[in-house]
């Protein structure tokens, strides 16, 4: 896919520099909602957790962790509810949307992990945590950013299954079923935000790391410099 | 063919991109306190109009087997108030009014008169805990039928002897599965359950599952929905 790209020529220097629209604006727009969503979710979910900390029975119940309340939106059950069961459709409709906007645009080609992209996992591991050259840049992202982003969105539509079939395991019995019904769901949920969690975590160590450019484009779309030649 | 532009040309057009991107401070409307409690509620009340839209008449809530169900000392007992409020059960009647044909004083015996379901279905708290139970009771739809109740009214609403209070949609008071019940694992309902009368909704959430009840109404608006209801919680709850 030809990108566009254009030649920043500096008017007192004469340098030239790059710069590639990564972006697009349906992606970014996305991107932000989803932030801000997953961020009220995630807060309001663990005040939903509080209470009830475990996932066995409520008698004897076996409290698995008590999570501060300082680190939890909505203060209590009933307003915990409120924001989770507000944001959800936020969170719902700019996934939906993006998902959509991907796969009309055939922009999902960037960010979609295909079987071609294996080979190319062992080197940018090694680049990363073992100090191994810098494989060069051939696509927009690398082998590895494919696999955390296609992750993130199976884990985005996973989080929604699972709290369907929270919230109605009776009127979605079958996809309760599938997970072992309502009670396995409840974890099932709980287990992905903490797999969201880590996706965000390694998101943003990323983001510091590939500097200022890099985060800027999340705004403007345009990144300055970028590592890949673009087309 | 690459464009070539000066640098004010790119930060002209970097601002133009990062302008379009005002939709999403709208967000901050929800840290405005006087916007915060009216914008949930409405995110509650679609929550419930969705529930409402996805809620089937003839779907069934699964049923379990009797290896299933939970033992009865595992039972919990949820409760705002009170284990016991200390109902006279000899003396007790429910009393009927609202848009019905025979309003009045009903005793057990009659309500006992229909016909019994007992049903193994899973209790869930609003908490985040479940338990699969055995419960006994005549359909709810049956005593709306011996009480010549307007099945077009829009809801029912029920009193109990703590002071609770609920009600319920007639779409879900009519379910086949939503019991006027009296029995838990084949024995009367004991007090902390709710004796001598409870709702038992397998379609519905805990809360919505009153017990110790004294009044049943059928009702043409609602001027209270419940006692959790009114602090914020959702007010349809259908499972």
């Amino acid at each position: 896919m030809a990108s566009h790209v254009v030649e920043i020529e500096d008017a007192k220097t004469g340098e030239v520099t790059q710069a590639v629209y990564e972006h697009p604006f349906i992606v970014r727009l996305c991107h932000w909602v989803n932030a801000i969503s997953l961020f009220v979710l995630v807060g309001s979910g663990l005040q939903i957790f509080r209470a009830f900390p475990s996932f066995g029975a409520k008698i004897p119940q076996k409290d698995l962790i008590h999570w501060p309340k300082a680190f939890a939106i909505g203060g209590w059950l009933g307003g915990a509810l409120q924001w989770h069961l507000t944001f959800v459709w936020i969170y719902i409709a700019s996934g939906l949307l993006y998902v959509g906007y991907q796969l009309f645009s055939g922009n999902y080609r960037q960010i979609l992990f295909v079987p071609r992209d294996v080979p190319g996992v062992w080197p940018m591991l090694r680049h990363y945590f073992f100090f191994g050259p810098k494989p060069a840049a051939k696509e927009t992202y690398n082998p590895l950013q494919k696999h955390a982003y296609t992750s993130a969105i199976v884990l985005g539509l996973l989080s929604m299954l699972t709290g369907i079939a929270i919230w109605k395991p009776v009127q979605f019995s079958w996809l309760a079923w599938m997970m072992g019904g309502f009670h396995y769901a409840r974890l099932w949920h709980f287990l992905i935000m903490w797999a969201l969690i880590a996706f965000v975590f390694g998101h943003l160590v990323m983001v510091v790391l590939h500097g200022w450019s890099n985060f800027v484009s999340m705004f403007t779309g345009w990144k300055k410099d970028p590592e890949y030649r673009p087309e | 063919m690459t464009e070539h532009i000066n640098q004010k040309k790119f930060k002209s057009m970097s601002r133009r991109e990062l302008l379009k991107l005002t939709p999403v401070v709208a967000l901050g409307a929800f840290a405005i306190p006087q916007l915060q409690a009216p914008l949930l509620k409405a995110g509650v009340g679609f929550s419930d109009w969705a529930s409402g839209v996805l809620f089937r008449s003839g779907h069934l809530a699964p049923t379990f087997t009797d290896a299933e169900v939970a033992p009865f000392d595992k039972f919990p007992v949820n409760d705002y108030d009170v284990d016991d409020p200390e109902i006279d059960l000899n003396n007790w009647k429910l009393t009927v009014a609202g848009s019905v044909e025979k309003p009045g004083q009903y005793t057990l015996a009659q309500i006992q008169s229909l016909p019994k379901i007992t049903q193994n279905t899973r209790h869930v708290c609003v908490e985040g805990w479940d338990v699969i139970g055995n419960f006994g009771g005549a359909r709810l739809s049956d005593f709306l039928k011996m009480i010549g109740a307007a099945t077009l009214a829009p809801y029912v609403t029920v009193e109990c002897a703590d002071d609770y209070y609920e009600s319920l949609d007639m779409a879900t008071a009519l379910h086949p599965q939503t019991l006027l019940c009296y029995e838990m694992y084949s024995k009367p309902l004991t007090r902390e359950h709710g004796a001598p009368l409870r709702l038992q909704i397998p379609t519905k959430i805990g809360y919505k599952q009153a017990k110790y009840l004294t009044k049943f109404e059928v009702a043409s608006e609602l001027y209270r929905v419940g006692y959790w209801e009114d602090q914020g919680y959702s007010h349809f709850y259908g499972l």
